[in-house]
């Protein structure tokens, strides 16, 4: 029998587009369970925080530029809107690395079951509570992240 | 503690399966109408239907065919989820027509259209194509020269010795129909053409973890692709909809745990049976 | 994807210990051009900095990578994505790396 030491084709070429759900199929997450909010959510998270990064790397670049010019960036960032910005990046921070954590192991095959004899219902041994707890756990670790940081951006400390 | 909790959780979800049925004497069939072989553009045709309790979605369809309109284009055979023929999106998830009763879906429309991510044909007809090339792909079979195929002696036509705990490691991903709902379902799959898709990652993992195959190097090298195993983000949806339990995920997660080297152990392989001693 | 993998376990520590360091002190206060000053002064500090914004860089920009990468399948596309996270990358390395040098030759006040 022919081994299979190297794939004797290669994958099929870039196929067909036809009635492929395309972006729609990502950010529409509201169908398939927690699994699917999470993988929306990391996706979201991922995307603001780069943005927030490149945008974080400019203005702290404004020190080179002596004492006047961090003090107008300050002006700039330290406002309402500012913190409210930075609330949201505390919060996608927060839940993005949590879930990471979570998907580390899961992507190794932790944590996600064994394999059995599937009956009735036939519920997935991989969906199970320890995955749906760790994605409750990364959006409370969030919002617990988001009401201490408003505290100390807006407790006036 | 917490753990043990968890499983009991899991446990309870699963013995404790009701469907809510919602029972209604009729409801409206809206079916997704095209030919794309003739250029058509999609329109919806609205059909009502009388519906007893155990009436599938399957049963709706073919009534409105039967008694309403002859055209339109649909798959089935078995009529019992074993063939996986009649995979289409259902209230917008996809499912097996035959396998979803009326009375477990809520409102009086049932919105019925092909699956996603497959080449719309007609109606609710889609093109499995690349899907069965992504499949074939992952060479889904046993891969082991100490089995002689070719051979006419008797003592030599030999069977692999396995135990129930071996089999158990594979049985489920062997479960696959090829319905093709896990591939609708999949957000990688909606914009990633070269991206193989749970069926055929799951069934890479059931050749793997058969221990009668000895080609593990060769498999992991086949899924270890940029557009390969690494796509797989864990979204779950193919398991979610998966009606056999063959849980895709599960076996997609377990061959990259092998694949990064999370998992542990050797596989022992299955010994051919000794015939030689028999007549 | 190991570096993905690596990268963000890597980033998560000294990520941590970025923003603990705005707790130290009263935020307010902590935010002053004296006491920025006063961190890139501190060698140690100045590499955490470094070493974060080189692991944010990879696994950002490499994270977008394989969100366009799935987005589209030709071989064009695939090289273009791969340059542009790639000089995403070291732009952003580059010019954080420049405040970091700039900034630790600063004296205060």
């Amino acid at each position: 029998m022919e081994k299979a030491s190297s794939p004797s084709s290669s994958p099929p070429a870039a196929g067909d587009r036809n009635n492929r759900e395309g972006i729609i199929g990502w950010l529409n997450p509201g169908r398939y369970g927690w699994e699917r909010v999470a993988y929306w959510l990391q996706r979201l998270t991922g995307v603001g925080l780069l943005a927030y990064f490149i945008g974080h790397i400019y203005e702290t670049s404004n020190l080179t530029q002596g004492f006047d010019a961090w003090n107008t960036m300050l002006e700039l960032t330290q406002t309402p809107m500012g913190h409210m910005i930075l609330l949201l990046v505390i919060g996608m921070s927060t839940f993005h690395s949590a879930n990471g954590i979570r998907l580390v192991f899961t992507h190794g095959g932790k944590g996600v079951g064994s394999p059995g004899r599937p009956d009735y219902p036939y519920d997935a041994a991989s969906l199970n509570y320890r995955q749906k707890s760790g994605i409750w756990i990364a959006l409370i670790l969030a919002a617990v992240a988001m009401l201490y940081g408003a505290s100390v951006l807006f407790g006036g400390e | 503690m917490i753990v043990e909790k968890l499983e009991h959780l899991d446990k309870k979800r699963a013995n404790a399966h009701k469907e809510k049925e919602i029972l209604r004497s009729s409801i409206t069939l809206k079916v997704m109408r095209a030919n794309r072989a003739a250029g058509e553009n999609p329109h919806y045709d609205t059909f009502d239907v009388p519906v007893q309790r155990s009436t599938t979605v399957l049963d709706a369809l073919l009534h409105a065919k039967q008694f309403s309109d002859h055209s339109i284009g649909i798959r089935y055979s078995c009529r019992m989820a074993s063939c996986g023929s009649c995979g289409m999106k259902i209230n917008g998830i996809p499912r097996l027509a035959c396998y979803t009763k009326v009375s477990e879906l809520e409102g009086s429309v049932i919105t019925c259209e092909p699956l996603a991510n497959f080449p719309h044909m007609r109606d609710l007809v889609t093109d499995f194509s690349q899907f069965f090339d992504h499949h074939k792909n992952v060479q889904p079979y046993i891969n082991n020269d100490k089995a002689d195929m070719d051979t006419q002696e008797v003592t030599k036509m030999s069977e692999f010795m396995q135990t129930q705990e071996e089999v158990d490691k594979f049985l489920q991903f062997s479960y696959c129909i090829k319905c093709g709902l896990c591939y609708s379902a999949c957000p990688t799959v909606a914009t990633d053409t070269r991206f193989p898709g749970p069926q055929a990652l799951a069934q890479a993992y059931r050749y793997f973890a058969d221990n009668r195959d000895d080609a593990q190097k060769g498999r992991l090298e086949i899924v270890d692709d940029k557009h390969g195993i690494f796509r797989c983000h864990f979204a779950g949806s193919c398991s979610v909809v998966c009606p056999k339990g063959v849980d895709p995920a599960l076996g997609i997660q377990l061959l990259r745990g092998h694949l990064l080297g999370f998992a542990k152990g050797e596989k022992k392989n299955a010994e051919l049976k000794d015939r030689s001693k028999q007549q | 994807m190991k570096i993905h993998y690596m990268t963000g376990i890597g980033a998560l520590f000294v990520v941590a210990v970025h923003i603990m360091m705005r707790l130290v002190m009263p935020y307010n206060l902590s935010l002053e051009y004296e006491n920025v000053i006063a961190n890139y002064h501190n060698l140690p500090y100045a590499v955490l900095l470094e070493s974060i914004l080189v692991l944010i860089a990879i696994h950002g920009f490499n994270g977008l990578r394989i969100i366009l990468l799935e987005l589209r399948q030709s071989k064009n596309w695939e090289d273009f994505v791969t340059i542009l996270t790639i000089a995403g990358m070291m732009g952003i390395i580059g010019y954080g790396t420049r405040t970091i040098i700039v900034a630790s030759g600063l004296s205060l006040g």
